[in-house]
């Protein structure tokens, strides 16, 4: 009987422990990225790194706000346009199209999901890129094509997102409108979507989280110039796309500069996942 | 009538955008696919990658992905399945388990380049491991765990109440109910876990790139180094010298994650079909 509980007691300790493997996880990599990208930071300057616009490694010159503006204007832009063909997707899925016909296209949504983000790259590169450059000019790779590309990755995210929170709306409010002589599209849109508006913001949070991580598919098309965009040809270098370029060659203090980098990334992103608690927690008060 | 006329187009957009994403997928699966199909032979899956010796095959690159899926989901799998047992059955609700929640989303927020980043300053310089199988599957199996712990979690509540209170009204204790019942019954849901998982290792390019490396070959042990099929197409991609060859590549790869991505649908219907009785 004893020997049992003891038993018990070791196995019910091991999932715990297992379950604070995450938080081990994390603590790990936030301690060695910062042990890494911290030293660089105060060496160069908050001001001068963050602000300087010129980034040199063989002069020691390390400037990333043509980076930060480059992921700011490629984000934006996959966002507003992701964002509002996702948003659009998931409203006809969740409201106005059979369930037949949503039980069609969801699947197609998760495969969509599902493709691995160098095969985007590798279609933006043969497909997009020479189109653009064929069509409106310039070099191909460029603001345009990054941008076109992180909206169909984020789509699905935030499709499937928003959906789940539309369809998470009671029935209720629905029948009150429609039964107040509204009609469905303004029932839809006027009631049905500021009903889910959390989650659907959440998801957005999400997709901007996505787009600014999002490396292999954007660095082929993105140009690799790490210039402050002028116009939607000019080719672009987001944060991302200097980390992979560079890290396989980069050695000492240039080598400390992109992780330096990636401490600017992985400090944005918690930041962003605060967000989303802070947002889905606001929800379930209500 | 403004009314109608708004509505009409809203309508339309509606449509639009819906048909606008199906078509983006249905024209990236069918360029790479027409364009990639002729190339595959069964040359080219079973030799290796010497281009200086005319070969340019991708044997060792299917052979490194499936070794490297494996290492890493005989790591993660059984950490991701624990950890949900207990978020899912133990757990009560406390400040600690909220930072244990908060940890397990920021986890899945961090972008693949920095679990590259941090998978090369801590298992491949830190801990020695160099650029190796075990390096990429370690690396790996922490980028895949919130994905694991999450699904397996659901896949855990959603077997009723009454199925757990019916095992301990008989006189089970709890850990009893939990392997007799509760995971026997979330079994298709944990194995949706496993296969969108699986997805998710093959299609990794930029965790896989710093740690595990890129020498084309078949590791013969977990220390040596290897390319997987993703970081293959990305040099592929990168260098433009054969196209036929990168396209190939991305359709063997467009083929595995459609299929996962069925399998793990049947695998949750499953679920569905034994939770509502039939």
């Amino acid at each position: 009987m004893n020997r049992a509980k003891i038993i018990t007691f070791i196995i019910e300790k091991f999932f715990w422990i297992c379950a604070l493997l995450s938080l081990l996880a994390l603590l790990l990599i936030l301690g060695f990225l910062l042990k890494e990208g911290l030293p660089p930071l105060f060496s160069i300057g908050f001001g001068d790194f963050l602000l300087g616009t010129s980034w040199k490694p063989l002069e020691d010159t390390f400037g990333i706000f043509p980076m930060i503006a480059a992921t700011a204007a490629a984000t934006a832009g996959g966002i507003l346009l992701g964002g509002f063909i996702g948003l659009f997707t998931a409203l006809f899925l969740a409201e106005v199209a059979s369930p037949k016909l949503a039980r069609l296209i969801r699947p197609l949504i998760q495969l969509l999901a599902g493709i691995p983000s160098v095969v985007f790259g590798f279609f933006g590169l043969v497909l997009i890129v020479p189109w653009i450059s064929n069509h409106l000019g310039g070099p191909g790779n460029s603001l345009l094509a990054t941008i076109l590309i992180l909206s169909v990755m984020i789509l699905p995210t935030l499709a499937s997102i928003s959906e789940t929170a539309l369809r998470a709306v009671p029935q209720e409010y629905r029948e009150g409108s429609l039964a107040l002589g509204a009609s469905p599209m303004e029932t839809l849109f006027k009631v049905t979507l500021p009903a889910a508006k959390s989650g659907i913001i959440a998801a957005f949070v999400l997709g901007v989280g996505r787009a600014v991580g999002e490396t292999m598919a954007v660095v082929l098309v993105c140009g690799n110039r790490p210039q402050i965009p002028k116009s939607l040809l000019d080719p672009i270098r987001p944060l991302t796309s200097t980390i992979a370029m560079e890290m396989s060659y980069s050695t000492g203090t240039h080598q400390q500069a992109l992780f330096a980098i990636g401490v600017v990334l992985l400090v944005f992103i918690v930041a962003l996942n605060l967000c989303v608690n802070y947002i889905l927690k606001g929800r379930k008060d209500v | 009538m403004k009314r109608k006329l708004t509505e009409k187009i809203l309508m339309t957009l509606l449509w639009l955008c819906t048909l606008g994403t199906v078509a983006a997928l249905f024209l990236i699966l069918g360029y790479v696919l027409i364009q990639g199909l002729p190339h595959i032979s069964l040359r080219f899956l079973t030799t290796s990658y010497a281009p200086g010796l005319g070969l340019e095959g991708i044997w060792a690159m299917i052979i490194g992905t499936l070794l490297l899926m494996g290492l890493t989901l005989v790591i993660a799998v059984p950490a991701g399945i624990f950890a949900a047992i207990y978020l899912s059955e133990y757990a009560k609700p406390s400040r600690f388990l909220s930072v244990l929640r908060f940890s397990i989303e920021c986890l899945a927020g961090i972008p693949s380049i920095l679990y590259g980043l941090f998978g090369f300053t801590f298992f491949v310089v830190f801990l020695k491991l160099q650029f190796s199988l075990i390096s990429g599957a370690l690396t790996l199996a922490i980028m895949i765990l919130p994905l694991l712990i999450r699904t397996t979690e659901e896949a855990l509540q959603s077997v009723p109440v009454s199925f757990r209170e019916g095992s301990l009204a008989l006189g089970a204790n709890q850990l009893v109910t939990l392997f007799r019942i509760v995971l026997p019954s979330a079994i298709p849901g944990i194995l949706t876990a496993v296969i969108l998982s699986m997805g998710r290792i093959i299609g990794e390019t930029a965790a896989v790139y710093y740690t595990a490396g890129t020498v084309p070959q078949v590791p013969l042990t977990a220390s040596e180094s290897t390319r997987s099929l993703a970081v293959h197409l990305y040099f592929l991609a990168k260098e433009g010298l054969d196209q036929g060859q990168a396209f190939a590549s991305a359709t063997i790869l467009i083929i595995i994650i459609a299929a996962l991505n069925l399998a793990a649908q049947g695998t949750a219907n499953i679920l569905n079909r034994r939770l509502t009785g039939k």
